[in-house]
């Protein structure tokens, strides 16, 4: 270090060449600061100045464009939009990056983890919003999201045999919610001839065989449950050749306050029985279970979930971007501190919450506040993820100084107004920057 | 102390076959866990792929997933349609002037500029850095409309070079600065003994700087062209007839579900070529993000 040249401050030609050194310097810096400034220097003293005039330019009026930016429901919507993602989506991207990078720390295949969690990076924001419409489908048998969510909820509580049908005779009443119950008690001995139709051709419950009215059962109750409609119509209630049976219905037993004592389910003919049927007024009825409509799946598309669908479309794509900035400074920790509280004791959660998190804060902050400015901007996302109809309900900033200034409204006034107002809100990330970059200086 | 004498091997057992049982254990549901967002993470993309081998009638009849039970669903038609289809092709052969142009010429002007601010003295270098970085976070909505007036009065609405510069000037600051910091950690003894061969500044520049500059300028470049191709806002509100690709796909989604037969492969598309460029370049991609976000 002391063998450095005492002459540190001029270059040894600095002298002799001043002039040339000062064109020199002028050239290399010529062509950043022409198009830094006509592209942006120059716009921004434009735009500020021209928020303060009206649509047309001509008219000066203050303040108006940023009041009618508080004040029209339009924009109103997207500022609160905006306020949810900033205060969702940052928070969460930056927890599910520190989650994926020490999840990944102690694991040989990382690599193929982390490649795949990060490539949606570098795939446009748009196209990323085109995948999750697809995705977003509500018809569980075309959208994923939904099929994925209806395996779930068909495990936990299964869709009935029939979506809908009609008692064929009057002795049968109620409704599919209700379950279908008969007029008149039943006894022990007797046979329950229950008659369905209006079931669509394409809902006839498969596995059905042609149906049997069953012979009495001596101190229980049997019958049958049917299709009781064949090409050409048929009698009502009673059992014909070509009616088919409908297999897999529950059939209940109920008191006269409506409570179910006993069930059973339908064979392929349709037949049911109780044995030992006790004593009592006894009513037999369809069960409400068998009526249970499949899952129809979530409206993600819909006004009221757009902004959360838009949210996992954007969080799929920037997880990899914290996940791998985290994974650096993870790396970057001395293993000895690390070990050192292993060795004293510390439960692998402690190491984490203690030693952990807040060596790696500043990194966390960074990746806080670049998702912050990003939020901020976001843009293309909305507009390929949210439909036509739904977009004043999923509406950002950014999009509205779009449709504002271009989509059709051409109001540059307002738009200008939105831009400015954008600009304002990252004004504090923009201090902050110079000034990390005047404490290294 | 004899039972303590007859415990210890059997502690220093435990000691050591404990912790290797819990080790594998403790690892087994994180590997499961890793394993299944792994592939959920995939799944989106893949989603998009197959999609894009449907035709429309099996589109809005069920997934895509369901041609896994019945592979003779797909069909490479859209694709054939796709490549057939000029103003397609005409918008990804756009797509790559710009993003190339896009890539290319802000590269040359930041490294430029780069060098000046790392190694020439001038007055006011501080205070025009600190300039260049506050320019970093500022939103391009502020220039859309200004841009957008001075295009339709010089003519240059709807033309490659526009777009070009508007991504140039607004890549400038990233570029810039971290070009400048890279620039600022070469050897200082290897520019002055340079200067002291009498060598001018811009063959300093030419021969010394940009070739060690070179793993920088990569990950600048990867960045800049992802971001260019990908971009949309500026191509929506610059180019009306001259589209790029995220442009002539935004202009389909209206109907989204009757034109899904273009809009899926022409997705798949436009995202292969980054896909491509991430896959092959991934190491300077990484390389770059943690330089412009850590520091």
């Amino acid at each position: 270090m002391t063998a450095e040249p005492p002459a540190t401050g001029a270059p040894p030609t600095a002298g002799s060449s001043r002039g040339r050194g000062y064109w020199t310097t002028l050239a290399f810096l010529a062509p950043a600061l022409i198009l830094l400034g006509v592209w942006m220097v120059y716009p921004i003293v434009y735009t500020i100045g021209r928020s303060f005039f009206d649509r047309s330019g001509d008219r000066l009026i203050w303040f108006d464009n940023y009041e009618e930016l508080f004040t029209s429901d339009i924009l109103v919507t997207a500022i609160k939009n905006n306020a949810l993602w900033v205060a969702v989506v940052p928070a969460l991207v930056t927890a599910i990056g520190l989650i994926f990078a020490v999840l990944t720390e102690r694991v040989s295949w990382s690599v193929a983890f982390k490649t795949a969690v990060f490539m949606p990076m570098a795939i446009s924001l748009f196209a990323a919003g085109v995948i999750w419409r697809i995705m977003d489908q509500q018809d569980p048998d075309r959208g994923a999201l939904n099929a994925g969510i209806a395996i779930v909820k068909d495990a936990v509580d299964p869709p009935g045999q029939l979506s809908d049908a009609f008692p064929s005779t009057e002795g049968l009443t109620g409704t599919a919610q209700q379950g279908l119950v008969l007029r008149t008690p039943v006894r022990a001995g007797q046979v329950v001839p229950l008659g369905l139709t209006g079931i669509p051709p394409e809902e006839v419950p498969e596995g059905g065989v042609q149906a049997v009215r069953p012979e009495a059962l001596a101190g229980g109750i049997t019958g049958v449950v049917w299709r009781d409609f064949k090409p050409g119509g048929g009698v009502p209630g009673r059992v014909e050749a070509q009616e088919l049976g409908l297999p897999g219905v529950t059939v209940e037993l109920r008191d006269p306050g409506g409570r179910a004592v006993d069930s059973t389910t339908t064979e392929p003919d349709g037949t049911f029985r109780f044995e030992e049927v006790a004593d009592g007024e006894l009513r037999a009825a369809i069960g409400a279970q068998t009526f249970a409509k499949p899952y129809g799946g979530v409206s993600w598309l819909g006004p009221s979930l757009i902004t959360p669908a838009i949210m996992i479309a954007y969080i799929w794509v920037w997880a990899g971007f914290a996940m791998v900035v985290i994974a650096a400074g993870l790396a970057a920790i001395p293993r000895d501190t690390l070990e050192a509280a292993r060795t004293d004791g510390a439960t692998e959660w402690q190491v984490f919450r203690r030693i952990t998190v807040p060596l790696l804060a500043p990194v966390l902050s960074v990746v806080f506040i670049t998702m912050l400015i990003n939020v901020l901007k976001v843009f293309d996302v909305v507009l390929s993820v949210a439909p036509g109809s739904v977009q004043d309900d999923a509406n950002v900033i950014a999009l509205a100084m779009w449709r504002t200034s271009f989509g059709g409204v051409d109001d540059f006034g307002l738009g200008s107004a939105i831009a400015v107002f954008l600009f304002l809100l990252v004004i504090p990330v923009l201090v902050l920057n110079i000034r990390r970059f005047r404490r290294e200086v | 102390m004899a039972t303590a004498a007859v415990r210890r091997p059997n502690v220093v057992v435990r000691e050591g076959a404990a912790p290797r049982i819990l080790r594998v254990l403790g690892k087994a549901p994180v590997t499961m866990l890793l394993v299944v967002v792994g592939l959920l993470w995939l799944v989106p993309t893949l989603g998009l792929f197959l999609t894009s081998l449907l035709t429309p009638a099996d589109f809005n009849e069920r997934g895509w997933w369901q041609v896994f039970s019945k592979p003779s669903m797909t069909t490479f038609d859209n694709y054939r349609a796709l490549f057939d289809n000029a103003a397609i092709t005409d918008s990804l052969l756009t797509t790559a002037y710009i993003a190339v142009g896009s890539t290319v010429l802000p590269i040359m002007v930041a490294a430029l500029a780069g060098y000046a601010f790392a190694w020439l003295e001038f007055p006011g270098r501080d205070w025009l850095f600190i300039g260049v970085i506050a320019l970093l976070v500022v939103p391009l909505q502020m220039a859309l409309i200004p841009i957008f007036s001075l295009y339709n009065t010089l003519g240059m609405f709807d033309t490659v070079i526009g777009l070009v510069l508007f991504h140039t000037a607004f890549g400038l600051p990233f570029a810039i600065f971290l070009l400048r910091n890279f620039f600022i950690g070469i050897p200082k003894e290897l520019l002055e003994a340079a200067r002291i061969d009498g060598a001018s500044e811009i063959r300093i520049f030419v021969r010394l700087i940009l070739p060690l500059g070179l793993p920088a300028i990569a990950s600048l470049a990867i960045f800049q062209f992802l971001w260019t191709w990908n971009d949309l806002i500026v191509a929506l509100t610059f180019a009306r007839e001259t589209q790029p690709i995220t442009v002539a796909i935004f202009s389909q989604l209206r109907q989204f579900g009757s034109n899904i037969e273009l809009i899926a492969p022409a997705s798949f598309v436009s995202i292969a070529i980054p896909l491509a460029v991430f896959f092959a370049f991934q190491r300077y991609f990484v390389q770059g993000l943690l330089a412009g976000s850590v520091k």
